[in-house]
């Protein structure tokens, strides 16, 4: 049974979204999402600045598995990435919800979190796969 | 129902996730696959890998049958369990399916065959034998575990007496004997030092946590595999195939033309292949981030290749591949990758032995 934070919002595709309160969001990905894709090996992140569509592909979470499209849960400016990643991105595996952080976006229109799934929308998701 | 080795609910119990191969409920890793591999080349692992198929070829014209059947020469073989690795081809010199085979006298081997292709193995092996007086015989009555890592010797101390133990530690590579209930063999398929064992069924649960007990850690396919890629050892399926030749896949050493009046299966069509300049197996290296996986296609000088296994290399941090190209080949290559055109290093296959780079970054 995967962990999966009543706090936080999920996309589909498998990311998590904390609203930090501020007009920010964190994004990384989930649980599951790292026990299906096995060791990562490299994470490619978007830069700071960029202005990224809700559903746009910004970052590549590479594993010894495949290599996946991480996907913006939400519109904005990315305004932090989390470096880190660059020399360990075990830190994905070892601590999804925590220190294995994507990157943190400035969100454009804050309603747009409404349409994501909430922590129990998730987990049905993830049941039919 | 997928098949269970003995050692499944150890595996479970350790924590492995499990995954079906070629049928076999097999452990892909226990955790962590990455630190799976860096174990085997710092300390010791064990692999259960007994889903492998054991067939002994005995009688009176085993040695004629295997000289036949296979593209090295097991007249090479004299002294009581040595071993010597080889392919086994069809009419057209592809390959039905690579193996090991140990030499007990002149009308007694064991051969260890994969188990993807232990169906079609059987079948061809059958087939073989009409004109000879042989006999081939699956020995499913065994479990096979490989201990693999630097500190493998001193493990193994934990399953055999000292006297045992002596004679093992002045064993030549690709040696077997057989040690009471253990058979004990230098080989192995992760570029380290190491040993495998093959145990009656009945006592394998008991090798393998005796072998945890002296500090060995359970590894699964997934580390088996980066470490065979890294060691430059071919997987059958990916490497090679019934569609491709030894020498076109950095097996020509294995191939054995001398003495030339021993008409092995396949010969003819080597001979062929050999005076047309195949293609060959090279080994890659990216030092850009990503990952080169089996499929890509890579540019070289001359033509077009393919890659046929690609992985992360835990040891060296950097991508590494095999892949099958035109023998024109230069010192790099491009591999498309996720839509853009990578430059690559272009080596012998074979990038880690022993822990150590055998490769310049």
């Amino acid at each position: 049974m995967s962990q999966i934070p009543a706090e936080l919002k999920y996309a589909s595709t498998h990311e998590w979204v904390r609203n930090e309160g501020d007009g920010t969001v964190t994004v990384g990905i989930t649980e599951h999402a790292q026990d299906l894709l096995g060791d990562m090996v490299f994470v490619e992140l978007p830069e700071v600045g960029d202005t990224v569509a809700a559903g746009d592909d910004c970052t590549v979470a590479e594993s010894v598995k495949a290599a996946s499209d991480i996907y913006a849960p939400v519109a904005g400016e990315i305004v932090a990435v989390n470096e880190e990643l660059e020399d360990s991105p075990e830190l994905v595996n070892s601590d999804p919800y925590g220190d294995g952080w994507m990157f943190k976006i400035k969100m454009e229109d804050a309603t747009e979190l409404d349409s994501l799934l909430d922590a129990e929308g998730y987990n049905e998701s993830i049941a039919d796969d | 129902m997928a098949q269970r080795t003995a050692l499944y609910d150890a595996h479970l119990a350790a924590g492995a996730k499990m995954v079906d191969f070629f049928g076999w409920d097999m452990p892909i890793n226990y955790g962590s696959q990455i630190e799976e591999h860096h174990t085997v080349r710092q300390s010791a692992g064990i692999f259960d890998v007994s889903h492998m198929t054991i067939v002994d070829v005995t009688g009176p014209e085993a040695k004629p049958y295997l000289r036949r059947l296979l593209a090295n020469d097991v007249d090479k073989l004299k002294e009581p369990g040595k071993a010597i690795y080889s392919a086994m081809l069809n009419e057209d010199g592809g390959i039905i399916d690579d193996l090991i085979v140990y030499y007990f006298n002149d009308e007694s081997y064991r051969a260890i065959v994969n188990s993807a292709t232990r169906d079609k193995d059987l079948e061809w092996l059958a087939k073989q034998t009409a004109e000879y007086d042989v006999q081939v015989t699956e020995r499913t009555e065994f479990g096979i575990i490989a201990l693999q890592g630097p500190n493998s010797a001193e493990i193994l101390k934990s399953v055999l007496s000292a006297e045992q133990h002596a004679a093992v530690l002045t064993m030549k590579p690709f040696f077997g004997v057989q040690h009471d209930e253990l058979f004990v063999a230098t080989t192995g398929y992760t570029g380290e030092a190491g040993y495998e064992l093959i145990v009656p069924v009945e006592g394998v649960v008991k090798v393998w946590d005796t072998l945890l007990a002296a500090g060995a850690k359970p590894c699964g396919l997934g580390s088996r595999d980066t470490l065979r890629l890294e060691a430059g050892l071919n997987l059958y399926g990916q490497d090679m195939s019934e569609e491709v030749s030894p020498l076109a896949s950095n097996m020509a050493w294995s191939v054995a033309f001398d003495p030339a009046d021993r008409n092995f299966i396949g010969r003819a069509a080597l001979e062929a292949e050999k005076a047309a300049g195949p293609m060959k197996l090279v080994g890659l290296v990216m030092t850009e981030k990503g990952v080169l996986r089996s499929g890509l296609k890579v540019v070289v000088e001359g033509g077009e290749g393919v890659i046929t296994s690609g992985t992360f290399s835990p040891t060296l941090g950097v991508s590494i591949a095999l892949a099958r190209v035109p023998a024109t080949v230069g010192d790099t290559a491009e591999v498309e990758m996720r839509k853009k055109m990578v430059t690559v290093k272009v080596t012998k296959p074979g990038f880690v032995r022993h822990g150590k780079a055998l490769v310049e970054l």
